[in-house]
């Protein structure tokens, strides 16, 4: 597999390491209810098909990127840095 | 030599008859030609039976002439390069080989486990399943090593592997699989425009079957054409042909792997050749040109020796000059009848008779024991012969492309199945997509080459076809089996899978494809079924009475073919299995005797032995001397990194559990870091150098780990943090100064900084100049001691360690390792790894207060679980031998007195023990329910490990110093 870092161009799948779902929110500090902290914790969902994963391009340029890719056909849509998340995609 | 001269032709064949082999075939003397496979030379020197069948031991002989071989694997090489379940048709001769057969017990030829095969009815599919279910104990000591006796493929070596595996990386154009003519074609027509082209063939010749066929192309043989492509294709710079080169694996985005044999098939093999590379290849475009497999007929024995694919017999006659055999009978069931007949005539080999299956005239059974010594027909007709040429159709090789997620689809009209949709950026063509005339692989490639090319941006013209002449083919009229003896119709020869284990799965229910395999054990042999895998689908829809397409496939997955272990290994063995770091001391440690002890990537000084010490003597009088005078301890080791900007504060606020606002310029503070779930994920110092600059350290092995961390805390949780960070635990060597006299030291190498309690008190953090060199001083101390650490770049590290030492002579100053350091922070109740390790909260460890309840910080939520904050979880206690004597042990767990010893019981365990010097007994920090509150009580320590059951004292974790007034002296 082949992810487009949007600083180095196309890498191979070694040089990222892999967190998982980019949707999840961090809650806003004044959130108290367990149930939310709990969501954001532990649950994901496990799509089968189109996903927002992040990934940290750990042996290029350190960036978090947050990948939408297929997770039946490993096809890649879209990525771009985390920090820029919110924004249009380029 | 007789059976050389009478199995092998006068003349022909693409053997080079000036160099004669010799080579062993179980141990027996024989000889080939430089050209041969191990199977052709066989044949030539007239041996039938190679091997015996994995279940029934039944004698197997060779029945293909590629890497479709079910029947003929043998061992390859001796000794540690002794090589299993190598078919014997991919196996290149050279001087020397020795093979020998497998799975035979004693001999080939008189095996006793044959009785196996008298056992055959006894041993149906799902034996094993539904045999020796029960009792479970049985499976290991007796069913399993029984089984595995019995049934079996070749012996592993049993010494370690000598040789070396590379591995590469390849960027192209375009990869073409295979180097038959659709592949010759496709690399020719894409190659002439300049594009970068890798053609990849398993064989070490590339040809295809325009090597085995009777193919004229441009009034030249099929061979002479692919050797002048060959030679062109070899002067083009752009152009990389690679032979002996197996790509056995596609995966996502055009990642393709394939496995090089290199040493294996050299007779000079230097030292610096590896016998094998693993290729990662990246194409922008692949042309799959991988052909088809022959599909045989299934009829009753037709595993024995002498029956053999129509097409494998074709290759041997043409390709080798070899008659597999002297009286043949033809049966098949499509127009290659024609091709095989002349092959047979030409090559010397009698054609006694041609049945035609398309005219209802059928094999029925094959005759003999050991080998095939007749044919009986539909018709009651009895042959002698001591060859069947058997074929059924062709079968698209469709395994690269279904590894891509395509699952490939039945074509009705020519009775196989094909590729589906490609998914990537791939194209089938030739025999691997269905279309099986020499003719339409030369016309599919070209067009499949050049359209490669044009995606790339490269010109796009076709080369001129040669004018092909062929024999006929086709006309297959499907004919899978011939109804006889259903148990001694194999379809999965490798795995003994009869026709009748078709029909009992099927009547036991397992009726889907998937099922079947599993149960049945159909095409999960090395080979994957390439030869029976679609007869057996055949006939599991005539079971279910529904079309094969209703049927579908299974699976197909990496690797094509068998591939090592020890190409996927390639360097990475032993002491390159991961790199070693070393610290900027690491020298200067071996130079005082020191020994080391992996740490996480690193090795660090475990203790500096001095002439007749043992590990535990040198630890004792390092901490010894530590506490009493000064020592020296290398810590470059703990992560560091730097930290800048307005909004640095805030992030270190956010990532650590305690508070960091207030901290000043010039001091330092320990911090503890959680994971989101609460649970604590590092610690270590942190100091404010600058207004807007701190320097973070973290424990060794977390030093990465952190490092991520906070990059994603920066870049994903809080981008608006302007604040940036990088790691210069490399940049920096740290050395640690610790005990009574570790001030006196200091000043005098740095004798303008006034290090008195006053000037530089506990947790200053002060950049400074030390003879010149840039330098960071902390008064952090991790021993208990008065403690400093220093840290200078990392090259200068052995001179300034050099400075101490000659400073700290006139008291005694020591180097101390990992062991000592160990010690004194058991000693002051300090928590580390041990302690830390994934499992442990805050409160746990003693360090509940460090956490804000004024902030948020990463953990801060889910620490106020219920769960987590339990008081009965085991925390944080010191233990001590009730009768101040005993060792105490690692891992040993700890059960209140008078109770029985079991699980329900347990009560926490020991993380750390420690001989300490300062108390002269042991002690250990453990984590014991409700431990705060049970100080005083006495425990057991049950070791049932190591045999031990003693009682022991419930003590504070800090031994030595409760009040720190060493700390702060
Ligand atoms: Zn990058």
């Amino acid at each position: 597999m082949r992810i487009p870092c949007p600083l180095c161009g196309e890498r191979a799948l070694e040089e990222f390491t892999y967190l998982g779902d980019a949707t999840v929110k961090r809650p806003a500090a004044e959130e108290t209810d367990p149930k939310a902290w709990y969501d954001f914790v532990y649950l994901r969902d496990n799509p089968r098909g189109p996903h927002r994963e992040l990934w940290h391009h750990l042996h290029g340029c350190r960036a978090w990127l947050e990948v939408e890719r297929d997770t039946l056909t490993h096809e890649v849509f879209d990525s771009r840095l985390a920090r820029e998340r919110g924004t249009e995609a380029k | 030599m007789t059976g050389e001269r009478s199995f092998r032709g006068a003349e022909g064949g693409l053997i080079d008859r000036e160099r004669p082999l010799s080579f062993t075939f179980d141990g027996r003397e024989m000889t080939g030609y430089a050209g041969d496979t191990l199977a052709s030379a066989l044949l030539a020197n007239g041996v039938r039976l190679v091997g015996r069948s994995f279940k029934y031991h039944r004698p197997r002989g060779i029945f293909a002439a590629g890497s479709n071989e079910p029947n003929a694997l043998v061992e390859l090489g001796t000794g540690a390069r002794r090589t299993p379940n190598i078919p014997a048709t991919m196996a290149e001769l050279r001087e020397g080989l020795a093979a020998a057969s497998q799975n035979r017990w004693p001999s080939l030829t008189f095996d006793l486990m044959a009785v196996n095969d008298l056992l055959a009815p006894f041993m149906p599919a799902g034996f094993y399943y539904k045999t020796f279910m029960w009792p479970r104990a049985l499976w290991e000591r007796l069913y399993e090593p029984q089984i595995r006796k019995a049934a079996g493929l070749g012996r592993p070596a049993m010494a370690p592997d000598p040789d070396r595996y590379e591995r590469g990386t390849l960027h192209c154009d375009i990869l073409v699989v295979g180097g038959g003519p659709a592949g010759l074609s496709a690399a020719l027509a894409a190659g002439r425009t300049g594009a970068r082209v890798v053609l990849c063939d398993e064989d070490f010749r590339l040809g295809g079957r325009l090597l085995a066929d009777d193919v004229r192309l441009d009034g030249r043989p099929g061979h002479a054409w692919a050797e002048s492509v060959a030679g062109e294709l070899a002067g083009l710079d752009n152009v990389r042909l690679m032979r002996r080169t197996t790509v056995f694996g596609y995966y996502d985005h055009n990642t393709l792997g394939a496995v090089e044999k290199v040493a294996d098939y050299r007779e000079d093999r230097a030292a610096d050749v590896p016998r094998e590379r693993l290729w990662h290849i990246e194409a922008h475009r692949v042309v799959l040109a991988t052909g088809a497999n022959e599909r045989p007929i299934a009829f009753t024995n037709n595993d024995l020796p002498g029956v053999m694919l129509g097409s494998a017999a074709r290759a041997y006659v043409n390709r080798f000059a070899v008659r597999p055999g002297a009286r043949a009978v033809i049966f098949a069931n499509n127009d290659d009848i024609g091709a095989t007949a002349d092959a047979l005539s030409n090559g010397g080999v009698e054609v006694a008779e041609v049945v035609d299956g398309r005219e209802g005239w059928l094999v029925k059974r094959a005759l003999g024991r050991r080998g095939l010594r007749g044919v009986e027909l539909s018709d009651g007709k009895r042959i002698a012969c001591d060859l069947l040429c058997v074929s059924g159709g062709w079968d698209p090789a469709v395994h690269l492309s279904s590894q891509t997620g395509v699952k490939p689809v039945w074509d009705a009209d020519s009775f196989c199945l094909v590729p589906g949709e490609p998914r990537q950026a791939e194209v089938s063509a030739g025999a691997c997509a269905g279309r099986f005339t020499t003719e339409n692989a030369l016309r599919d490639g070209a067009e499949a080459g050049r359209a490669a090319a044009a995606a790339c941006g490269f010109d796009d013209k076709a080369p001129d076809q040669p004018a092909v002449e062929e024999p006929a083919a086709g006309n297959l009229q499907p004919i899978w089996t011939v109804p006889g003896k259903a148990k001694r119709i194999f379809l999965d020869f490798q795995h003994d899978v009869s026709l009748a284990d078709i029909k009992l799965a099927t009547r036991e229910g397992y009726t889907s494809v998937e099922h079947l395999k599993r149960y049945t054990t159909l095409g999960m042999a090395t080979d994957q079924g390439k030869v029976g895998n679609v007869v057996g689908l055949a006939m599991l829809a005539e079971e279910r009475g529904v079309p094969i397409a209703e049927v579908g496939t299974t699976t197909f997955r990496p690797p094509y073919t068998p591939t090592t272990l020890g190409a996927f290994a390639g360097y990475n063995r032993q002491q390159h299995f991961q790199p070693v770091r070393r610290t900027p001391l690491h020298d200067w440690a071996e130079r005082r005797g020191a020994i080391y002890v992996e740490a996480g990537p690193w090795l660090r000084s475990r203790a500096f032995l001095q002439p007749g010490e043992d590990l535990f003597a040198a630890s004792i009088r390092e901490a010894k001397a530590t506490r009493d005078g000064v020592g020296l301890c290398d810590v470059s080791t703990l992560g560091k990194i730097d930290i800048q900007g307005p909004d640095a504060v805030e992030l270190l606020n956010r990532v650590y559990c305690n508070g960091w606002k207030r901290l000043p310029v010039g001091k330092a503070r320990y911090g503890l870091m959680l994971r989101e779930d609460g649970i604590v994920f590092d610690d270590g110092t942190t100091s404010r150098l600058g207004e807007r600059h701190y320097l973070m350290t973290t424990t060794t092995t977390h030093a990465g780990p952190v490092m991520a961390h906070l990059e994603y805390c920066h870049q994903v949780l809080w981008p608006e943090l302007d604040v940036q960070m990088v790691s210069v635990t490399d940049q920096w060597a740290g050395l640690a100064i610790a005990g009574p006299y570790a001030r006196k030291v200091l000043e005098k190498v740095l004798p303008d900084e006034d290090l008195s309690n006053e000037g530089f008190p506990f947790l200053a953090a002060r950049e400074m100049e030390l003879q010149g060199i840039p330098a960071r001083l902390f008064r952090i101390s991790f021993s208990g001691e008065l403690g400093f650490e220093l840290n200078v770049p990392a090259d200068y590290g052995p001179a300034v360690a050099d400075l101490l030492m000659r400073a700290g002579a006139e008291y005694n100053i020591v180097p101390y390792g990992l062991e000592a350091l160990d010690i004194m922070r058991i000693e002051k109740g300090h928590v580390t790894g041990a302690e830390l390790h994934g499992r442990t909260t805050a409160a746990d460890v003693g360090l509940g207060r460090m956490m804000s309840t004024k902030k948020d910080y990463i953990g801060r939520r889910m620490v106020e679980r219920p769960g987590i904050a339990a008081p009965e979880r085991p925390s944080l206690v010191g233990l001590v031998p009730a009768d101040g004597t005993s060792p105490l042990h690692g891992g040993a767990h700890l059960l209140p007195r008078g109770v029985p010893t079991t699980a329900e019981n347990d009560e926490g365990y020991i993380t750390s023990p420690a001989y300490s010097p300062e108390l002269g007994h042991w002690i250990a920090l453990g984590l014991l329910k409700n431990g705060p509150d049970r100080i005083g009580e006495t425990v057991r320590m049950v070791d049932l490990v190591r045999g031990a059951d003693i009682p022991v004292k419930v003590v504070s974790p800090i031994f030595v110093d409760p009040e720190g007034k060493r700390l702060y002296a």
